[in-house]
């Protein structure tokens, strides 16, 4: 059976309207204008996934908060999941932009980084 | 009080840091930043989303990371800065210009230059610019300083929210409120059509089933102390609002995302030329303003909804004041620019060629959504120029770049138009 799904890419700022046809385990993307259109067109279909980016509290910072991010996109369903891991997280200034704050959150094997450097007081 | 600088630079935001150093790079020796805010990197620090650095860097980026790549350029440059510091004025004094500055450490200050470039960037509008009827109780944000209480202060602003507007920072907040436990009910829009990049409302809004509700309105706000709810109200073609259709949405938050207004006054109040259409400085190829050794970029000159664009922009204004201060700017212009009434502006407006080396972009926004549409660039009757496009959108800024070789020998006016493919 034969599914097509239209979709609007996500990977850049382009918004790039992707057709995306499935056919059991063949899938055809067009409408891409890069590579990462297809590779986001096959995971939006079939294991969707995203990057996200919040804030863990820092103490001794130059300020309260640490901007964070997944050091790669984490399924879909576990967003607020992992966002309830990372609200338990403290961490202490000084951290460099890179840092891993934690390993491996919730076994998805991506790491949760520090987005910026944070000087201590 | 004797030194004078080579370049200037009014504002460490994406477009001052990226100008400072373009202008460093091309030769300008000393340059100074002036940024009023405690640290460098402007409005980035804030914006912790990713989706930054495509074009720039060639990777995804997060507001912080590109700005922290551009403040490690100004560090590794030797190029030095004053944080917590305002500017009060600027003075064109011919040979050099003068600014006023102020600080809690060395109090009242003058700093003269020979060039400066101004990256003073934009702010947003507020309830008080939208009036919206009703009363004026607590919990009514704009869209950004929700953002800075969240992501940098650690504040949560509330936790049933609407947001009127649908730009990119209204969109943004919908997904970091909703992802830091709150409910957000609705984002309202009055066009048909969403201000946002496609991108945002597809992993902002439909992600996280947020309703986008557009050609809607908020008409009536309630609550006495603390806001308690919102009526919103579908609109018409000529935008009133439609009796009947009133909904009533309980609230303790309204986010405003209504737009954003380039900050000029200090450019203003320096004899700087505005674009009525822009509400920002009229630029030349290299973005000198009307006041020779003044240069502009980023948001101040025009709403970029991309940080890629404007550090581009700010690289060519720090080139310009480079090239100023060592008598290497040609002030020979070409050709102005002008568009039809389909498109709301065009920068730059002034072309001098002897500074171009291959190539001309020009940027431009629709006023409406344009299907099977190009845009064409006429020197009279003579097209030069086509841009092509699937659609063009007035959320997303259009880049039409022209080579060097192509805008030769013609003088007058280079006018852009959208016509039917």
């Amino acid at each position: 059976m034969t599914t097509t799904k239209e979709l609007i890419c996500i990977s850049c700022p382009m918004g790039c309207h992707l057709k995306v046809t499935v056919d059991g385990e063949d899938i055809q993307v067009e409408g891409n204008t890069c590579k990462n259109g297809i590779t986001y067109g096959i995971e939006e279909v079939t294991n969707p996934k995203r990057i996200i980016p919040t804030t863990v509290i820092v103490e001794n910072g130059k300020l309260p908060r640490l901007p964070v991010k997944t050091s790669e996109a984490v399924p879909k369903e576990l967003i607020f999941d992992i966002m309830n891991e990372v609200n338990k997280v403290k961490v202490k200034a000084p951290v460099k932009m890179g840092d891993i704050i934690v390993e491996n959150i919730l076994g998805t094997g991506a790491n949760i980084i520090a987005t910026r450097s944070m000087e201590s007081l | 009080m004797n030194k004078v600088y080579d370049t200037v630079v009014l504002g460490g935001g994406p477009a001052g840091l990226a100008a400072a150093v373009e202008a460093k790079k091309a030769g300008a020796q000393d340059v100074l930043i002036l940024e009023r805010d405690r640290e460098l990197g402007g409005i980035l620090n804030q914006c912790i989303h990713n989706g930054f650095g495509l074009h720039t860097f060639n990777e995804q980026l997060t507001g912080p990371e590109y700005a922290e790549r551009f403040i490690d350029m100004v560090k590794d440059l030797n190029i030095p800065y004053e944080l917590d510091t305002m500017v009060l004025d600027l003075e064109d004094k011919g040979e050099v210009k003068r600014i006023h500055t102020i600080n809690e450490e060395d109090g009242y200050n003058i700093i003269d230059t020979k060039s400066v470039i101004l990256t003073m960037g934009c702010r947003e509008r507020t309830s008080g610019a939208i009036g919206i009827p009703g009363y004026r109780p607590a919990g009514i944000f704009t869209a950004g300083t929700a953002q800075r209480y969240i992501n940098m202060e650690g504040y949560m602003a509330g936790k049933k929210v609407v947001i009127l507007g649908s730009g990119d920072i209204g969109l943004i907040m919908a997904r970091r409120m909703t992802l830091e436990g709150a409910e957000v009910e609705a984002v309202c829009e009055i066009m048909p059509y969403s201000n946002g990049l496609t991108r945002n409302i597809v992993q902002c809004l439909d992600d996280y089933d947020i309703p986008l509700k557009l050609s809607h309105t908020i008409t009536f706000i309630h609550g006495k102390d603390r806001i308690e709810g919102v009526t919103i109200q579908k609109v018409d073609e000529k935008l009133q609002p439609i009796a009947g259709t009133e909904e009533y949405i309980p609230c303790d938050t309204l986010l405003l995302s209504v737009g954003l207004i380039p900050e000029n006054e200090i450019s203003r109040k320096a004899g700087v030329e505005i674009d009525k259409r822009t509400n920002g400085p009229v630029v030349s190829e290299l973005r000198e303003t009307s006041i020779p050794g003044v240069f502009a970029a980023g948001n101040v000159v025009q709403v970029h909804d991309l940080v890629d664009f404007v550090s581009e922009e700010a690289g060519l204004a720090g080139k310009g004041a480079a090239k100023f201060i060592q008598n290497n700017l040609s002030d020979n212009i070409s050709f102005t620019t002008e568009t039809d009434n389909n498109l709301s502006y065009v920068i730059p407006q002034e072309i001098a060629l002897d500074n171009v080396e291959d190539a001309v972009t020009f940027y431009m926004r629709v006023r409406n959504v344009a299907e099977n549409k190009v845009i064409n660039a006429y020197f009279g009757d003579k097209k030069i120029a086509t841009k092509r496009g699937r659609k063009f959108v007035p959320a997303e800024m259009i880049n039409f770049k022209i080579p060097k070789s192509k805008l030769e020998g013609y003088e007058g006016k280079l006018r852009f138009v959208l016509e039917d493919k």
